[in-house]
């Protein structure tokens, strides 16, 4: 039998959570105060999750690297979030919902997981909306729904376009709540470093000051990992600056499981960077692709610019390959296509890495006004990084990382294969299978925070009543800490020739050449042999100045970066293994005759979970079988 | 190569605010930046110096950033005395090279306030912030216990003018621009967002004493200067302040009248 166990409960798909809530253990309200659970990250799944827990009674302590909890990431998403409430009748439904995320996960996540994550959804927007988050409503004063990602209905609730800031404010505010009374003990400024266990269960964690140096320990009877996914393993992606897999690698390599790493999603639309020294890339909405006209030079040394290249030299590659869905292809279809055209040397922009998106056509059709008001803040925002208008020359996108399904594994408790280290939101690898719907991000979040950790966390505490945390005192917690500190100086101490930047810029390279959006058996191989050999130069010749005594961010940039170095390889080795293409994950070798992601149901329908066996061992791939009872496997087709 | 998107190359001199710790004394550095691209962000050009400054050993220059897209609010510095810069409405984030000219000095401090402390070169502490949203910043509703959102009419308008307010990405340019280094326009734009919304109402008063007795804890006083909205990335509205205004002196009356009817 497989080493994972799902815990799924038995009985009917719209049965399981509840049969599982009045199955899993209860710690009494009295109780509750004395169990402490440590929650690392403050974006929506660990505010809101830190919040909630407090609200019933438990001692927080939550961790932020951010000087407040607000600055999380989760706060620039921009589009919505999904909930089948069905407000505008046009026949959603919790199972829609459900089976729109598993077919839309291309059939790798667990039904009922997600069958979960579809029925707490309408819980959250009422919450939500109760804590003030200003929704779209219309003239009535209810709320309004949108269209998007090409869902067949209206689900989404938004924002204006700032839906994850009114999200992660209202949990914001939900937390500060609790800390005004005591009952949250919040940390900013405060990185964790190291997970600890004694007896083989998460005791508590070790972290770094980020403006003393101080390292210290901090016990708990459950530890919750809410930091996000690990998009910067590109060095270039979408995500914020410090995004960073560390807390949840230490977790990694002190025995959590990591779940399908080789799912990374890829935008379509983002700007293409102008430079070398790009920090990052912009996102900017897909909707731009419902009226912009996707082409590049049909010639690959055409150098004239747009407005002077006549319709016939214009290759309008996804109408001409796909007339059905033209521009409007999925994500993925429209990024690997995308790289197709560019790696081809019909690239545009003055470094070759862009195509047009061009909106003459829409302006001429429809005036300049209706598009002003469609995407007048994009086109402004687009504007702003540029310098170009595109109001009158076509913009340039490229694809862009920016989520990663993959994380811990995690059980429908969504505990780690550590006991009492639990990870929810992007951090763990639940609900989106190999690919994210538009709009789900959000939601999982903010379910796995609000709705069923704070329920199911009290099945590791309730055995436990009476018993103290592991003292700060104990030899686990001080050999960490020791543990932590020898390392900090060890990177101080390298004193090389080149930045920590520099090092993570050269493995992004290596990361988005071989392990992109598009992947082969070859390039899969090179990585697994360029990454730790760059590894090991960086070991030895980065440059960390200064020292651990004060704010240090090349220090902090660092162990991040070490660890992404080591996720990199594993994500090379997962997407080697995964015989097949499906979601974000596309293997040249596995693709139908029209070019699209052909999956191996038979022989891939399950989770891969990686073991880390130490430094420099090739870890143990685990699996976990998927079943499907209540959706019908297909191949999509967009021709 | 085809297309547009070609650089014009700028040679600066920056004069930065130095200071190693929360009670070093402080000093400007200056510094000869070559061959900035007039693409990238006023951080890129920072991340180039900090590059730079590694290459020949020197201590990089410490700045707050994260989203890069202007909308966490972790960035912010003051440029030529303005706080994030000359452009309008706009992050130190988003602001790019185009907006300086070649041969420019380019002087750049930390916001400048007494209830922002520096911690190091130009990162402050702006948890004085986070403090007057823990003291009534919020609606009390424990997760599980809201009803169904529809049940909950708000007029659009107040939604609108609520989401306006909301839009406040707490930077702290208002308290740096302003000469008090008053924080009325933070303060009243987290007023604005839940005194406007029926959701709000039950804590109406209450709110709106603390938070702002909570803010003069910290920050001085405003006298309608009006720079606080000119330097918002996201242009916040001085109208906030007004209401705030009222509410305040309404609530010194309503919140003993409360009072008094629990206790007659």
């Amino acid at each position: 039998m497989s080493l994972l166990n799902s815990k799924v409960p038995s009985g009917p798909l719209a049965e399981k959570w509840d049969n599982h809530k009045f199955s899993v253990k209860l710690v009494n309200p009295s109780n509750k105060r004395k169990f402490e659970v440590i929650v690392v990250g403050t974006g929506l799944a660990g505010a809101s999750a830190a919040a909630s827990l407090s609200e019933l009674g438990y001692k927080v302590k939550v961790f932020t690297y951010s000087d407040s909890p607000r600055r999380a990431h989760s706060i620039a998403a921009q589009g919505g979030i999904n909930a089948a409430k069905n407000y505008p009748n046009d026949g959603d439904s919790i199972f829609r919902l459900f089976y729109d995320t598993v077919k839309g996960g291309d059939y790798r996540s667990r039904e009922a997981n997600v069958y979960r994550l579809a029925q707490v959804a309408n819980d959250i927007i009422d919450q939500c909306t109760a804590q003030g988050v200003p929704f779209a409503r219309e003239y009535g004063g209810l709320l309004d729904n949108r269209s998007f990602g090409g869902a067949q209905v209206s689900r989404t609730f938004y924002a204006r376009g700032q839906t994850g800031q009114q999200l992660l404010i209202g949990a914001y505010q939900a937390l500060a709540r609790q800390i005004a009374e005591g009952n949250v003990e919040l940390h900013t400024r405060t990185e964790m470093l190291e997970l600890v266990k004694k007896d083989g269960e998460a005791c508590g964690i070790v972290t770094r000051d980020l403006i003393t140096g101080e390292i210290k320990s901090h016990s708990a009877h459950a530890v919750v990992l809410a930091t996000g996914g690990y998009g910067n393993v590109f060095y270039l992606s979408t995500n914020a600056m410090a995004c960073n897999t560390t807390a949840v690698w230490r977790a990694h390599r002190k025995g959590a499981f990591f779940a399908n790493p080789c799912y990374t999603q890829i935008h379509p639309t983002c700007i293409p960077s102008s430079d070398e020294f790009q920090s990052k890339l912009t996102l900017m909405s897909e909707s731009l692709r419902n009226d912009g006209r996707i082409w590049v030079p049909r010639s690959d040394d055409d150098k004239r610019p747009a407005g002077q290249i006549p319709e016939g030299e214009r290759y309008y590659y996804l109408e001409e390959k796909y007339p059905a869905f033209g521009n409007l292809v999925p994500r993925d279809v429209a990024s690997r296509n995308a790289k197709t055209v560019v790696d081809a040397g019909h690239g545009v922009g003055h470094l070759e890495n862009g195509v047009y998106l061009d909106f003459s056509d829409a302006i001429q059709r429809d005036g300049l006004e209706t598009i002003k008001a469609k995407y007048g803040n994009l086109f402004d925002m687009y504007e702003n990084i540029t310098g170009e208008d595109p109001y009158s020359v076509p913009m340039r996108i490229y694809p862009a990382t920016h989520y990663t399904m993959g994380g811990l594994w995690v059980d429908y408790n969504l505990m780690t294969t550590i006991p009492g280290c639990y990870s929810i939101g992007e951090a763990n690898f639940s609900d989106h299978g190999a690919n994210r719907l538009g709009a789900s991000a959000l939601m999982q979040g903010l379910a796995d925070g609000y709705f069923v950790l704070p329920y199911t966390i009290g099945d590791h505490l309730a055995p436990k009543l009476g018993d103290d945390p592991v003292p700060t005192s104990d030899p686990v917690f001080t050999d960490a800490v020791q543990g932590v500190s020898d390392a900090t100086d060890r990177w101080l101490g390298v004193n090389g020739s080149r930045s920590v930047d520099w090092f993570h810029r050269e493995l992004g390279k290596i990361v988005w050449d071989n392990i992109g959006m598009e992947r082969n058996k070859a390039d899969l191989e090179t990585a697994i042999s360029d990454i730790p050999a760059l590894k090991t130069e960086f070991e030895n010749d980065v440059r960390v100045p200064g020292s651990g005594a004060n704010l240090n961010s090349s220090l902090e940039k660092v162990g991040r970066v070490a660890d992404f170095f080591e996720l990199a390889e594993l994500m090379a080795r997962d997407a080697l293994e995964r015989e097949e293409s499906c979601g974000g994950h596309f293997r040249a070798e596995h693709q139908t005759e029209e070019g699209e992601a052909k999956r191996d149901d038979e022989n891939m329908a399950h989770v891969a979970a990686w073991e880390w066996n130490g430094e420099g061992e090739v870890q143990t791939r685990h699996v976990e079988e998927l079943v499907f009872e209540n959706v019908e496997l297909t191949q999509r087709s967009y021709k | 190569m085809s297309g547009s998107g070609n650089t014009n190359v700028l040679n600066l001199t920056l004069k930065v605010w130095r200071q190693e710790g929360p009670n070093a004394t402080g000093s400007f550095d200056s510094i000869p930046v070559e061959g900035i691209a007039d693409d990238m962000s006023f951080l890129e050009m920072l991340d180039i110096v900090n590059e730079q400054i590694i290459e020949q050993g020197g201590i990089p220059i410490e700045f707050d950033h994260d989203c890069r897209e202007g909308i966490c609010g972790a960035c912010g510095v003051m440029i030529n005395g303005n706080a994030h810069g000359p452009k309008k409405g706009t992050t130190t984030c988003q602001l790019h090279m185009r907006n300086f000219e070649d041969g420019d000095e380019i002087v750049v401090e930390p916001w400048r306030a007494s209830g922002f402390p520096i911690m190091r070169d130009l990162v402050v502490d702006r948890s004085p912030f986070d403090h007057i949203v823990e003291s009534g910043g919020y609606i009390s509703v424990n997760t599980g216990a809201a009803p169904d959102a529809n049940l909950i009419p708000v007029p659009k308008d107040a939604s609108d003018m609520a989401m306006d307010a909301a839009a406040c990405i707490g930077c702290g340019a208002c308290v740096a621009a302003c000469p008090n280094s008053a924080a009325q326009l933070f303060t009243s734009a987290k007023l604005s967002h839940m005194n406007l919304l029926p959701q709000g109402q039950a804590e109406r008063w209450k709110r709106t004493e603390q938070m702002v007795e909570t803010m003069e804890q910290f920050f001085g006083a405003c006298t309608n200067h009006g720079e606080c909205t000119e330097a918002c990335p996201k242009e916040i509205s001085l109208d906030n302040i007004a209401f705030m205004n009222r509410d305040y002196l309404k609530s010194k009356v309503k919140n003993r009248k409360l009072t008094g009817q629990v206790f007659p």
